[in-house]
């Protein structure tokens, strides 16, 4: 099969894939262990393989990988620095927001989006902001509750060095 | 209830750090060494006869590892529902079989080294299909001269295979022509409702493979490892204790998953090919592939005298499992035993026919049984206090079962067998009532002149019930050991499927043994490691398996107080517990910390602190749900938006707050997609018309109207700290309370779900013709 090497920069971490021109972000990122993005549709409908591509919140199922060359992809697995979480993994435990948790990534992921580029967002935004993470166990009352406590916290912006991929057991 | 330290506690989730940083604890996030890739050949014929199958061609295919059909496997009827042993549905399933009976179902596996070769391989298994005449409508399933779905002859515990029933039902406390022939007013209509998906993010997925001592590993996502692993081992003629099933986390379940729906064939396939085998349905698959909502059509009859005593109730089903028996007994059991005896009426009579149709296969669901004959009942009841001139809240708590009420029916409809009789020890319903109409603002939005306009508002509520597990029936275990730092591991079989159950039940450890919840390690559903339990269905974890734990804490406690009391030269009546320590009443105040304490009992007294328990209930205390809905109907597109759903229930103790809101909230999200936007289409050849989630709708987070969640606490006395169940019985509101407020709004009655805006929009057409004709002139 047809290979292509592919440099980017995964959680900050600079990594070199080989890829086959076809394959998708979606799987070349579990393939590499990132197992925190979650495979529930497919087809770009369900938002649970939401990562985060130079900032913007995108369906990794409907990107090809060889897109992201050059680029900055955020997983869950990057976010917290090391066992400080960021403000919205808090939140989302302090308000029960996360209950079977296979939407959790995505729906962190894409409020991370939204507060990065606007830090005060009001209900709406937020709700709009999700809109394309569906969750069937929280009806999204707790997810947007928690997405509003944790624009309330004072920002947290901190890069740093290294974050292990998903440990493969 | 004062002095609690744990059990009311809006804890975090004990394994919530894992989820938010997306840890690997899914059943997909592991790679193994050689790993094959297995895919279902699907039916593409609701009704065929296999008459040749060759897969040679796929067998040589590079990359392929196993090819099975009917001719490879042991040919076993089961049930694919994770029921408790003897299931009381029917034995009408295959692993694989010479027919197929609906668009989907299976005809052949393959396993090979990637997906995509996988694919490839069932496009080159060439078979020849005699296809049958297939049973679509459910209302011509019994018809003479239907088409036979189940004619083979080794099926078992089929009601009557000659005429598609699968199951059949018929109760009756009282006399229900009696209670009509001395009512005021008789009223009786029918209801329409559909076909419902799980639709759990996770969709099913199995991983197997032989560990190194030959025996089969299941690692897969279900409500029921136990039961899973008794049938996998019966399906494919091994022991039992040569099954070893692991629940990892599991990405939502909501009933789908309390099936063996791939842990067969994924086996089969690991065992033939001797390599692991993961399986998972694809989104579209998960839509047709799995299970779904039983679809019914009710007839409900009712009885009263003028001044609302309602005196006779009577509900005749007719529903479909589609093509294979799973929960068809007891789902629509349900439908009657959790349904009429809301009401204390002195005479009910429940009739249900579930047939066999060629369409996808019906199973457990949230609610099971319970949403369909609530968005009945509940409809009818709004119906008879308008004509009264009731108010619906009056009528409610004039007629609603109370406190020290005996239920009958559910003693006559048990889990496909007689029950047993179910008193109510705790009712908050009437309290749920107040303030839920409180929250609603009912008596002035009742009251609140029609807007002009287009845009009508209006208001509407409904009651429901439903049990905490399954009695007699229902039961686990737990089992505990405490560690040298003074934790302690909790082992139970108990499946959280995302409800917060490990949650809960580390709680209800940690307040009994008084030690906090860090002290608590669980380990749960893992069939190697972990006692029985049933699995987590029928709302039965938190009693069920939270009395295992309380009962095994006890146990544990005590042997921590024995040593305590030595170390302490105290008897044990003058030693308290709690904040990780024990320590003595008196005034010295001595103590020892449960370290010291796991260190003495390891070191110097050679002790092992553990123990054990297993329980289960005679009774199934219901939850108790009042919703309120208020909606805005567009009068010229039927439009209905909800824009306020207010929901007060009562789960007994609320062993975690927000944990139990969150149950709540979930649940009623579903039920308004149950009532508004989510139905599973076919065509008229048995093929699903909308597997995908732009097509079938499920609520987003931009479509939700404001909730409100009320918590009505009461103290069961069957429940671990006085705990009863809450994630199924709010699931049961929004339908009827929706109908009655579009009726509320608008003036029409819709007793066919979805309430689709066409449906509505006919409606008030056929409103506006009627008055038209009957000369009254509606001003616009």
């Amino acid at each position: 099969m047809t290979t292509m090497q592919l440099r980017v920069t995964v959680n900050r971490e600079p990594r070199k894939w080989s890829i086959a021109p076809g394959d998708l972000l979606l799987d070349v990122l579990r393939r590499e262990g990132f197992f925190g993005v979650k495979r529930g549709c497919e087809k770009g409908e369900c938002g649970s393989c939401t990562v985060l591509v130079d900032g913007r919140a995108v369906n990794s199922c409907l990107m090809f990988a060889a897109k992201v060359e050059g680029c900055e992809v955020l997983t869950i697995e990057g976010l917290a620095e090391g066992d400080r979480l960021d403000p919205i993994q808090g939140a989302f435990l302090d308000h029960g927001a996360a209950q079977c948790g296979f939407c959790t990534p995505g729906m962190i992921l894409a409020a991370k989006a939204l507060l990065d580029k606007n830090p005060h967002p009001n209900e709406a935004e937020v709700r709009e902001a999700m809109a394309g993470v569906l969750c069937r166990c929280t009806g999204y009352i707790k997810p947007v509750e928690a997405v509003l406590a944790a624009a309330k916290q004072p920002a947290k912006r901190a890069t740093r060095k290294r974050q292990p991929a998903g440990v493969v057991r | 209830m004062s002095g609690r330290k744990v059990v009311g506690s809006n804890v975090r989730k004990v394994e919530g750090h894992k989820l938010v940083t997306g840890a690997p604890a899914f059943t997909d996030d592991i790679e193994m060494q050689g790993m094959l890739y297995g895919k279902i050949l699907p039916s593409p014929h609701a009704h065929a006869r296999i008459r040749r199958i060759d897969t040679r061609k796929a067998q040589t295919l590079a990359g392929v590892h196993a090819v099975l059909t009917y001719k490879d496997v042991p040919r076993v009827p089961h049930t694919t529902a994770g029921q408790a042993w003897p299931e009381p549905s029917p034995y009408d399933t295959y692993l694989l079989d010479s027919k197929v009976r609906f668009v989907g179902d299976r005809v052949a596996a393959v396993a090979a080294e990637s997906r995509a070769i996988a694919e490839k391989a069932l496009r080159l298994i060439e078979v020849e299909y005699e296809v049958l005449p297939a049973v679509i409508d459910m209302e011509l399933a019994m018809a003479p001269g239907a088409p036979v779905i189940h004619d083979e002859p080794d099926s078992t515990k089929i009601y009557d295979r000659s005429h598609n029933i699968a199951g059949y039902i018929l109760r009756e406390i009282g006399s229900v022509e009696q209670g009509f022939r001395e009512s005021d007013y008789v009223v009786e209509r029918e209801f329409r409702t559909h076909r419902q998906q799980h639709t759990p993010l996770e969709p099913h997925i199995t991983i197997c493979w032989l560990d190194p001592n030959g025996r089969l590993v299941i690692r897969t996502s279900s409500q029921v490892p136990y039961h899973s692993r008794r049938q996998v081992a019966m399906i494919l003629q091994i022991p039992v204790s040569r099954v070893h099933v692991i629940k990892p986390r599991i990405g939502g379940g909501f009933g789908g998953k309390q099936e063996m729906l791939l842990e067969d064939i994924c086996g089969a396939l690991a065992l033939r090919s001797r390599r692991p085998v993961k399986m998972e349905f694809t989104r579209e698959e998960e839509f047709y592939m799995a299970r779904s909502r039983h679809p019914q059509i009710l007839r409900l009859k009712m009885g009263v005298k003028a001044d609302g005593t309602l005196l006779a109730n009577q509900m005749t089903v007719l529903a479909t499992t589609g093509a294979y028996g799973s929960h068809a007994n007891t789902v629509q059991g349900n439908t009657g035993s959790k349904v009429l005896p809301l009401y204390r009426t002195p005479h009910m009579r429940f009739e249900c026919h579930v047939v066999y149709t060629n369409m996808p296969v019906a199973g457990a669901f949230r609610g099971y049984g319970c949403p369909q004959g609530f968005f009945a009942q509940e409809s009818l009841v709004d119906e008879i206090a308008n004509h009264l001139g009731m108010d619906p809240v009056e009528f409610h708590l004039k007629n609603a079962i109370r406190l020290g009420d005996i239920d009958r029916l559910s003693a006559q409809l048990g889990e496909g067998r007689e029950g047993l009789p179910r008193v109510i020890r705790s009712c908050g319903l009437p309290e749920c009532i107040r303030r839920g109409a409180e929250a609603i603002e009912w008596e002035k939005k009742r009251q609140a002149p029609a807007l002009g306009g287009h845009l009508k508002r209006g208001v509407g509520m409904s009651c429901s019930m439903q049990g905490s597990g399954i009695a007699g029936v229902d039961w686990a275990s737990a089992f505990l050991k405490m560690n040298e730092d003074g934790a302690f591991f909790l082992q139970v079989g108990a499946s959280d499927v995302g409800g917060g159950a490990d949650t809960v039940l580390s709680q209800i450890a940690a307040e009994s043994l008084g030690v906090t919840l860090d002290k608590i390690v669980i380990t749960s559903g893992d069939t190697d490691t972990t006692p029985f339990d049933v699995g987590a269905y029928a709302s039965s974890t938190t009693i069920i398996s939270g009395g295992a734990v309380k009962k095994a804490a006890e146990k544990v406690r005590a042997q921590v107080l024995s040593l305590a009391s030595q170390m302490l030269e105290t008897p044990v009546e003058k030693l308290e517990w709690g904040n990780n320590q024990v320590f003595t009443v008196c005034e010295c105040r001595k103590s020892v910390t449960m370290a010291e304490i796991a260190m003495q009992a390891m070191y110097t007294e050679k002790l092992q602190i553990m123990d054990g328990a297993s329980h289960f209930n005679t009774d199934s205390p219901p939850p108790f749900c009042a919703t309120f809905a208020e909606v805005e109907v567009d009068t010229e597109t039927g439009q209905v938006r909800v824009l306020h759903l207010a929901t007060a229930v009562d789960p007994g103790t609320a062993v975690n707050p927000m944990q139990s809101e969150g149950q709540v909230e979930g649940a009623v999200t579903q039920g308004m997609g149950y009532a508004l936007t989510e139905e599973l289409l076919l065509d008229g050849a048995g093929r699903p018309l909308n597997p995908n989630f732009l097509d079938y709708k499920i609520f987003s987070a931009k479509d939700m109207p404001k909730l409100t969640t009320i918590l009505v606490e009461t103290d069961e006395p069957l429940g671990p700290f006085g705990a009863k169940s809450i994630s199924e019985v709010p699931i049961n509101g929004p339908a009827p309370a929706i109908a009655n407020a579009i009726y509320h709004a608008v003036g029409v009655r819709i007793r066919k779900l979805p309430i689709r805006p066409e449906d509505v929009l006919r409606a008030l057409c056929d409103k506006e013709r009627e008055l038209r004709e009957e000369g009254v002139v509606i001003a616009k």
